[in-house]
């Protein structure tokens, strides 16, 4: 049965004095795409990047509320960083492989955790390319430089390098906008693949994007949550009037 | 923030009005020609119907695009989408007029069988709640759009009235009235499908406005 697999209580976020979330509670339900819309500065990518505390990384960063992800508070102290980022991957904006091999970029993530079996690092690598729809592309040339490969075809690899470590939760920050529509098409088709096995939250400024991959959409405006539901219910009859009025492009 | 959208949905607002003024005019012609058998008339309904079977496609044509081009949602979403269907019963109620108009050719040339008293009355409800249907429209008026709804429970008795009288009074009773007979029940029984086509328009205005889905709901109204 679903369940939540992670929810977020009265969610805040300070960069400095400077107050980005002002208290988000959401609920994630497990194999289920969510996409986040709102205009720039509402704090979308803030609200992902708090999910596997990639925030913490900058200085002056702050939060309050809580994050349970799996029944346990994110910000527990015996909670692993690296490991909660094993758990929680990401994919970002612009593709960003590592100046390595194709082989190389997926391999890394065992690298870091120590696996070292090139038996298990070979099928994963296999695997994730395969689940990404990048194999047959580039299966014969797994040594050649994944900065040579297209925008499209890097980004693709940077899903296949998240997924290689088996995630439970994907963050997508606006993935596609900086990749053409072919690329963005099999993005969105994977995507729709990779519900069946994990929990996607999407963060997207193409509203019709939100609309064709999510089941859930939340939109956000200046750091609060204004309305959440099913993806059919805001695209047709959202009941927030700021919802419409950003939806259908009166603001924003 | 203007929109150039909003361009295209006052278009199209403006169109599908010009569309309900023919239909209404379609109906109003074709009853006064029944009133005094005037078969020219009746002819002159029977040939608007390719108009507005034209404004039919063009309004479908401009929603289509709009749909693929715009791809709006929300309340402009419905908007679109409910206009397509709305011309949709608009259509079939100028293909009633016609028929109304067909049976009166048929009467022609024989006085009425009695003095036609419930016929205009449930042609005034019809007409009333197709006018109210598309004033509602206009002003995006949902309460207007659900008395129209109530009122089609009236036309339904009215019509049950007409056929009743028609049967017993006429047809039972005297077989030569039987020609003159059935093209007036046929008649009460196009003008309670204007309202039944009516009902449905009013039904997709509420979804509109409030983007409640009344259709076989009406007893929730």
């Amino acid at each position: 049965m679903a369940k939540n697999i992670l929810e977020t209580q009265d969610l805040k976020a300070y960069f400095g004095n400077k107050q980005i979330l002002k208290g988000i509670n959401l609920a994630f339900l497990s194999n289920t795409v969510t996409a986040i819309i709102g205009p720039s500065g509402c704090g979308k990518s803030t609200f992902i990047r708090s999910i596997n505390r990639i925030n913490d990384l900058i200085p002056n960063f702050r939060i309050e509320g809580n994050i349970i992800f799996n029944d346990q508070d994110i910000h527990d102290k015996n909670v692993d960083e690296v490991d909660l980022r094993r758990k929680v991957g990401m994919v970002f904006q612009r593709p960003n492989p590592f100046p390595k091999s194709i082989y190389d970029n997926i391999a890394y993530g065992f690298n870091i955790y120590g696996i070292k079996d090139k038996y298990t690092i070979d099928a994963a690598v296999e695997n994730s390319l395969k689940k990404v729809a990048l194999w047959e592309e580039v299966k014969n040339n797994l040594s050649q430089n994944a900065l040579t490969l297209s925008g499209g075809q890097q980004q693709r690899l940077c899903f296949a390098r998240a997924l290689a470590i088996e995630p439970e939760v994907l963050l997508l920050d606006e993935p596609c906008s900086a990749i053409d529509p072919i690329s963005t098409a099999k993005i969105e088709e994977l995507i729709h693949q990779l519900k069946k096995n994990y929990t996607i939250i999407i963060v997207t400024h193409n509203m019709q994007q939100a609309a064709r991959v999510s089941d859930y959409t939340a939109f956000f405006l200046l750091g609060e949550l204004i309305e959440f539901g099913k993806t059919d219910g805001i695209f047709t009859a959202p009941k927030d009037k700021r919802t419409e009025a950003y939806i259908t492009g009166r603001f924003g | 923030m203007e929109r150039h959208l909003d361009e295209n949905l006052t278009e199209l607002k403006t169109n599908l009005l010009n569309m309900g003024a023919m239909v209404q005019k379609c109906i109003s012609d074709s009853i006064e020609s029944l009133k005094t058998l005037d078969t020219s008339k009746a002819k002159e309904v029977i040939e608007c119907d390719e108009k507005i079977d034209k404004c039919e496609l063009k309004i479908d044509e401009q929603c289509l695009d709009l749909l693929v081009l715009k791809q709006p949602v929300a309340v402009d979403f419905r908007f679109v989408t409910m206009v397509m269907k709305i011309t949709n019963d608009l259509e079939r109620i100028a293909d009633l007029a016609v028929d109304i108009s067909e049976r009166v050719l048929e009467l022609s040339g024989k006085p009425h069988l009695k003095p036609l008293i419930d016929i205009p009355k449930l042609t005034v409800i019809a007409q009333k709640m197709l006018e109210d249907a598309l004033t509602s429209f206009i002003n995006q008026d949902a309460e207007l759009a659900k008395e129209v709804i109530l009122r089609d429970t009236e036309a339904n008795h009215l019509r049950d009235l007409i056929q009743e009288e028609l049967i017993k009074d006429f047809i039972v009773k005297d077989s030569n009235s039987v020609t003159r007979a059935i093209p007036l029940l046929l008649i009460a029984r196009h003008l309670e499908r204007i309202c039944d086509h009516t009902t449905n328009i009013a039904e997709y205005i509420i979804y509109m406005v409030e983007a409640k889905i009344v259709k076989h709901r009406s007893s929730e109204l």
